[in-house]
């Protein structure tokens, strides 16, 4: 179990993310200095390092903080949103937060 | 001299970003509502724009959640998103600490606010002023209210902020306009993107037109939640311009636009 805390701390890095443009720098180069800042369980770490927006979509960060790291690691809106989605058929529902899939797989309301 | 003008309109970030995947005559004729509520805050000689936004952690984290927030500054910068993905450059938008500072002092008379000396607009903030000020040469007071991280303000506290920045607008000799952003039902940055929820919207519309406090006050966020998505907490801010308003609402455009992820919505009301 990731925990409240650790969801915390993952949010809070991409809150830092979101603001602060030595961060986005420190991320492409610095990766693993700036993620030893963060209490991260492993199956967070792994998700950020690969990354895995699925993933971090269902252990339950918030959509908005999601929605801008997808931009940062380069990610078009639309396979973001695919993202999501395959993170669900892998992994199984969101786990926390308020950011739950109520669609269905193939359901497109956007057409992406 | 007073609050001179009162509306609500969308904030979400596709309007700009992704607009060319939009019907081109349905988002124009939306652009054009948009852009007619700017002239109407011209027309009505608004000096200072106040956006009481919903905003998306540009400025504030679980760590130090504020409630109600107002800015303070004499500039702000934004978009704090990627230019290229929100379709809006980055630019300097003026404010007015003095004026700010003033309106804090008489808000907190009834509402604990807090307020903040920097302030970075996201798309909450920014995508209206895109078609409000174009220029971004009007002055700007941001202002939030918390609608991401749980536990929220309760929707009267939002009522009681929006009477009480009335009251505070009214005291000050400049003319000022407040706008209320955020959407109605939706489900952003979830794979349910560009699911809208038109009867629940109408409803609420048609609620904030009669300004009908006690039907507006009646939502819960468990029912919202399932009904209008994680989006719908945004609510908060309509109903604070319909507190602050306090007259009829007008609703200029209305219409589900899935790409945009949102009811894409212009309105406004009479000051009374």
């Amino acid at each position: 179990m990731g925990g409240a805390v650790s969801l915390y701390a993952l949010q809070k890095l991409m809150f830092v993310l979101n603001r602060d443009p030595k961060a986005q720098v420190r991320f492409k180069t610095d990766q693993k200095d700036l993620l030893d800042e963060y209490e991260l369980t492993p199956e967070e770490r792994g998700a950020l390092e690969k990354p895995d927006i699925g993933l971090l979509y269902v252990l339950g960060v918030n959509g908005q903080l999601l929605m801008h790291f997808a931009a940062l690691v380069g990610m078009e809106w639309s396979k973001y949103i695919q993202s999501m989605r395959d993170g669900i058929a892998e992994h199984g529902p969101v786990r926390a937060g308020i950011y739950a899939m109520t669609t269905e797989m193939d359901e497109k309301v956007a057409g992406v | 001299m007073s609050l001179v003008f009162a509306g609500i309109s969308s904030h979400a970030p596709g309007i700009t970003g992704r607009a060319s995947q939009a019907d081109p005559d349905l988002r124009e004729t939306f652009y054009g509502a948009y852009r007619r509520m700017g002239e109407a805050i011209k027309a009505a000689g608004a000096e200072v724009v106040i956006v009481v936004a919903a905003e998306h952690f540009a400025n504030f984290f679980m760590n130090n959640m504020p409630a109600y927030a107002i800015g303070m500054a004499d500039h702000y910068e934004g978009p704090i998103e990627d230019p290229e993905w929100l379709g809006i450059p980055k630019t300097r938008i003026p404010g007015d600490a003095a004026l700010s500072k003033r309106i804090i002092e008489s808000v907190m008379q009834e509402v604990d606010v807090a307020f903040a000396e920097e302030w970075k607009f996201d798309h909450g903030i920014i995508v209206p002023l895109h078609f409000l000020t174009p220029g971004f040469d009007t002055k700007v007071i941001p202002v939030n209210i918390n609608c991401q991280g749980p536990p929220l303000t309760p929707l009267h506290r939002a009522w009681a902020f929006g009477k009480a920045l009335r009251r505070a607008c009214d005291e000050q000799p400049e003319k000022i306009a407040i706008v209320g952003t955020g959407g109605i039902s939706h489900w952003p940055a979830t794979p349910d993107s560009g699911k809208v929820n038109e009867p629940w919207d109408r409803e609420f519309l048609s609620r904030w037109s009669a300004n009908d406090k006690d039907a507006l006050l009646s939502y819960t966020d468990g029912a919202t939640y399932r009904e209008a998505g994680q989006g719908g907490f945004e609510i908060r801010t309509m109903i604070s311009v319909a507190a602050a308003a306090g007259g009829k609402g007008d609703i200029w455009f209305y219409s589900p636009i899935p790409i945009f992820a949102v009811g894409c919505t212009v309105g406004v009301m009479d000051i009374a």
